[in-house]
């Protein structure tokens, strides 16, 4: 999180970044370190985060907001505590239903897709999904 | 299965000072936390702390999560980061005899007999269900230390789930852990602590705070905290309060209006104002869902904030094995929860060791701390909340294997 100066890796990106402006460029205490850029989609749109962010960060900082629709009235949900305890933001990662972004590191290539109801179990493409190993 | 002398779930200011307190009295010490870095919400508080320098007064709260993370490092604890806790076993090990025995005094009867589990025969007093990323795995324990800490309220008004409406805590987090823009412009609903510091954060990411509205006629905060806010031209609107969220899809503009003494909405004082945002800092419900499984005895204490563990002054639940610290005990602050681990850490270990004067002397000393600092004009309502706790004391303490009741030093 803090001060490190080390070389942007991207300028494209960065630039793209300052000129939407959710990234914090200047800030009095805290000076965000570049890094790299990672790519993931969300609902198959191609879409750039940061290493070290989770995947809720990330979407925000692609000005991302609608996360899911709700199991029983469908409006739209979006995160609201972003430390893992209120379940707002259950999407669909990599096929895995019900997997709370706001805790869950983003990674290359990752597939974000907006969840509506509660997503169906069972059918998850990865052999590692959490079903499976703890319940192998 | 592995198992340890002090089980401690929650890597917050009140578990790490609880883990570095019972480790350096030489118990064997496990800190369990769910997310990969230690330091629970400390990490996202860029702001000084109050107090004095015992208290880290002048550091900022990320600091203090480095300072503690590191003290906790060059001591032999196991820390286990990015790990739940998603079982707890075996919380009431012993079998009674019938002179011991103690009714327990909870509402709720469990729907499986504790005392029956198979893990009657080892020698820990529960057991830790874990899972991190890769597994699934075990830990038995002698003690217990709860530091879950608390989450954040919701209120009631139109529209209040739409995207956009976001805890106060989870705004700090995009901006001073992911340096992410929750939004534009933020309207902040309460002018606590949280409500103000939070609200002179956004402006120092650059982000615009509308107004800040409070449904008391007075601030909540520190005058400090108002003043810098007011200094830079935010309105701190007190007896006002959010009426609806506009948008379909996401926050794009509030309603706001004026309060009256029985806080319902003054008619014709509605108006709206054009946010992307709205933060919610409208106070804290502590996460007692452990304490409330391991069946000790639970108090509704409204100055607390809701549901909390009954505690003695060592921070001991009427089951003598399971502890509490921190906001889980009764929503206080950093600097509170810090001594509240350090008498949970200290007191388990002389559970599990022994007596032991350098023991003695850290709850003697934290205890102390904690009454200065509850005395203070900001600690009424703990002070109050931890009164109402010594009036419903439980008729006994349900004792474990292998620890003493009432420890003699």
């Amino acid at each position: 999180m803090r001060a490190k100066t080390s070389r942007p890796k991207d300028e494209g990106q960065r630039t793209k970044d300052k000129v939407l402006g959710r990234r914090i460029a200047q800030h009095p205490i805290l000076s965000f370190e570049e890094r790299n850029p990672i790519n993931f989609s969300f609902e198959g749109r191609p879409m750039t985060g940061r290493q070290g962010e989770t995947i809720a960060a990330a979407l925000a900082a692609n000005g991302i907001r609608l996360f899911r629709h709700a199991e029983k009235t469908g409006r739209p949900r979006g995160f609201f505590c972003a430390v893992g305890k209120c379940a707002s933001c259950l999407m669909v990662v990599d096929g895995q239903p019900n997997t709370m972004v706001c805790m869950e590191p983003l990674r290359e290539g990752v597939k974000v897709e907006r969840q509506r109801g509660r997503g169906k179990l069972g059918d998850c493409p990865r052999g590692d999904c959490p079903q499976n190993r703890f319940y192998p | 299965m592995n198992s340890t002398d002090i089980a401690i779930v929650g890597g917050g200011p009140a578990g790490l000072c609880a883990a570095i307190a019972a480790s350096r009295l030489g118990a064997k010490v496990a800190l369990i936390d769910d997310n990969d870095r230690l330091g629970g919400q400390l990490v996202k508080q860029t702001h000084k702390f109050f107090g004095s320098k015992r208290h880290y007064c002048g550091t900022r709260g990320m600091d203090i999560a480095t300072i503690l993370e590191q003290e906790l490092r060059a001591l032999p604890a196991e820390m286990l980061p990015g790990t739940s806790v998603i079982g707890l076993y075996g919380a009431v090990p012993q079998e009674q005899s019938g002179k011991d025995r103690v009714e327990m005094t909870n509402d709720r009867t469990l729907p499986f007999p504790l005392s029956t589990s198979p893990l009657r025969a080892s020698t820990s007093n529960g057991t830790l269900g874990l899972a991190n990323r890769e597994r699934f795995f075990k830990l038995g324990y002698k003690c217990l230390i709860v530091a879950t800490g608390a989450a954040e309220n919701n209120i009631l008004f139109q529209n209040n789930d739409l995207p956009g409406v976001y805890g106060a805590g989870a705004v700090q987090t995009l901006m001073n852990v992911y340096g992410v823009k929750p939004g534009a412009r933020v309207l902040m609903v309460g002018s606590g602590n949280i409500g103000l510091i939070v609200s002179y954060q956004l402006i120092q990411a650059g982000i615009d705070v509308a107004a800040v509205v409070e449904a008391l006629p007075r601030i909540g905060g520190y005058h400090v905290h108002a003043a810098k806010l007011a200094r830079l031209g935010v309105p701190i609107l007190t007896s006002h309060t959010v009426l609806s969220t506009l948008g379909k899809e996401e926050v794009e503009g509030a309603v706001i209006c004026k309060v009256g003494k029985d806080f319902k909405p003054v008619p014709r004082t509605a108006r709206s104002l054009k946010v992307d945002t709205i933060c919610l800092a409208v106070g804290l419900t502590p996460l007692s869902e452990l304490l409330w499984q391991s069946g000790c005895k639970m108090v509704y204490v409204p100055e607390l904030g809701g549901h909390v563990a009954w505690h003695n002054e060592n921070m001991q639940t009427n089951l003598c094995h399971v502890y509490l610290a921190g906001d889980v005990s009764g929503i206080e602050e950093a600097s509170t929860a810090m001594l509240e681990g350090r008498v949970a850490g200290a007191h388990a270990a002389t559970q599990v060791l022994g007596p032991n004067p350098e023991a003695r002397r850290i709850l003697a000393e934290s205890r102390a701390e904690l009454c200065a600092i509850r005395q203070g004009p900001f600690g009424d309502k703990a002070a109050c909340g931890k009164a109402r706790l010594a009036e419903c004391a439980p008729l006994g303490t349900v004792p474990a294997r292998g620890l003493s009741p009432k420890p003699t030093f």
